[in-house]
């Protein structure tokens, strides 16, 4: 494994870092989804072109109204989850009733447009965002350095995710998600509005992605293509996970994104691919997912 | 002195038709159920019992024709709107939620009215197994469980108009006496209570009225005065027991 040339700790430990990195927009992107295919039995193929709309959300608050990544960081997700639930209240909710590969087309339409949109206005160039001043600098480890905003990003990803876990499973709120899921129709015959609640949930799979976004802006530059550069390994993350299972997707995108880093230091050729063959790999033994429910 | 009007029934249905897809499964069902009656519905397999529970609670394909249920017509209402206006199913299947606990599963529908609906106090005291398995997974509980939180379930809710599907079926003879002394003891409270039994042993413990379907229509309706022997003979011949 070790190619004929040393590989240094600093090496290592840099690696792993970026690898935690993309592991937590692994872990929020492919979080989303869960959430969104769990409740609306549909794949969002707009996923990576709403996650890029929240990193330009940010942009244009900070650009347009001077507002900083603070305010972006709650208001990106807000106002793009608000227009995914627009989405599913005027588009996807028509589809509902058809089979499932209808919405997957929508969606995928959907993402196309957007991104050609943004394309058309901002070109393929990136657009630099600031790290906050707060989350400036690093810390010196000893083994490596750690930059301060990699050390927020990786943490707040954590924690937003165990949040959106704990709100699913051990809520009422919650209580009421799995139920939609488990058996729609009998839990709109207990009295519960179902149809707000898909919209709500869509909304907030969205959402996610836009806080992904918001997150990303200071490390990758804000570009049309951010969406569709990533998205692809984020299919892989939930198929290997299991499309419905919240903890899945959650501990397969960070396991993936180290496993990714590990592959760069020791195979570096084979780290872009690395993902899809694992993806391979789990289909063929187990295609329910590693955490996914065998029906 | 003017003789009192009879009340308004909780319940009328009026040239009912339902669809599963393109299978045209009631033929334009009448009936009514006047507050307070357990009304059963009887009939074979296939006859349409359950499709005629599910069309009155709006979660059946398609349906058309008249279900006017305390006082408002509900026909074109979906099925939340017709269960916040006070009725419940517990259908034949339970739907009990694994994904949910016992506890969860209970406090899942919401209150009609603040303060409609039997306490938790109540619900454990009609069902005190319930009470020991409230950490449960909803999936682990045995069938007469499972029956018993379906029930205890819309209890909670407020709702007055039940619509109970089998609620015997499979179940051991000391959960079904368990279920019978419960539904006599909400008729005794002023529920109105419609039940879909194949059990007609079960189902003349406590119901007071009885419409026989076959073939996606009401084809005879009875009272317990009316069943004499006569009567007896007819059920027995229509439901082939």
């Amino acid at each position: 494994m070790f190619l004929g040339h040393a590989i240094t700790a600093q090496q290592l430990f840099g690696q792993l870092l970026i690898g935690l990195i993309n592991g937590s927009f692994y872990a929020l992107l492919s979080l989303g989804l869960a959430v969104i295919f769990g409740m609306l039995n549909i794949v969002n193929f707009a996923h990576g072109a709403l996650y890029m709309m929240g990193a330009f959300v940010a942009y244009f608050l900070l650009h347009e109204f001077g507002l900083n990544y603070w305010w972006a960081l709650i208001g990106s997700p807000l106002i793009v989850g608000a227009f995914g639930a627009l989405i599913e209240r005027t588009l996807l909710v028509r589809l509902r009733a058809l089979d499932p590969l209808y919405s997957l087309l929508l969606t995928f339409g959907l993402a196309l447009m957007i991104q050609g949109l943004f394309q058309n206005y901002f070109g393929a160039s990136g657009m630099p965002y600031a790290i906050p001043p707060q989350l400036a600098g690093a810390h010196n480890l000893g083994f490596m350095f750690l930059p301060n905003y990699r050390a927020w990003v990786i943490g707040f990803s954590a924690l937003v995710c165990f949040a959106t876990w704990f709100l699913i499973e051990k809520t009422r709120v919650g209580a009421y998600l799995r139920a939609a899921t488990e058996n729609p129709t009998m839990t709109r015959a207990l009295g519960l509005n179902v149809p707000r609640m898909i919209t709500l949930t869509y909304g907030f799979g969205v959402g996610l992605a836009a806080l992904a976004g918001v997150l990303a802006a200071p490390i990758n530059q804000v570009r049309p293509g951010m969406g569709a550069d990533v998205i692809a390994v984020v299919f892989a993350v939930v198929v290997i996970g299991g499309m419905g299972s919240i903890l899945g997707s959650i501990i397969t995108g960070f396991t993936l994104g180290i496993v990714e880093g590990l592959t760069k230091v020791f195979y570096p050729e084979a780290s872009n691919t690395v993902v899809f063959v694992i993806m391979a790999v789990v289909l063929l033994i187990k295609p329910a997912g590693l955490f996914g429910k065998v029906v | 002195m003017a003789k009192a009007e009879p009340a308004a029934p909780t319940l009328a249905v009026s040239g009912l038709q339902a669809w599963y897809g393109e299978s045209h499964v009631l033929h334009g069902v009448d009936f009514e159920v006047r507050p307070g009656e357990v009304v059963t519905l009887l009939g074979r397999n296939g006859a349409g019992k359950t499709t005629t529970l599910k069309a009155i609670m709006g979660i059946v394909g398609k349906r058309r024709g008249s279900v006017v249920f305390a006082g408002r017509q509900t026909i074109g209402l979906t099925s939340d709107r017709i269960a916040r206006l006070g009725m419940a199913i517990c259908p034949e299947e339970r739907a009990i939620f694994a994904s949910l606990s016992v506890r969860e599963n209970l406090l899942l529908p919401p209150r009609i009215t603040p303060t409609g609906g039997l306490t938790l106090e109540r619900i454990f005291a009609l069902f005190p197994n319930l009470a020991e398995r409230l950490a449960s997974g909803g999936g682990k509980l045995s069938g007469g469980e499972q029956q018993m939180l379906a029930i205890a379930r819309i209890l909670r809710t407020g709702a007055r108009f039940l619509m109970l599907d089998e609620p015997t079926e499979g179940l051991a003879p000391v959960i079904i006496r368990q279920i019978g002394q419960t539904i006599a003891e909400l008729k005794r409270e002023g529920f109105t209570i419609l039940l879909v039994e194949q059990n007609f042993g079960f189902a003349a413990t406590v119901s007071d009225r009885y419409y026989v379907m076959e073939h996606g229509r009401i084809e005879l309706g009875l009272a317990n005065a009316d069943l004499d022997a006569n009567a007896m003979e007819q059920l027995h011949v229509r439901l082939g027991v």
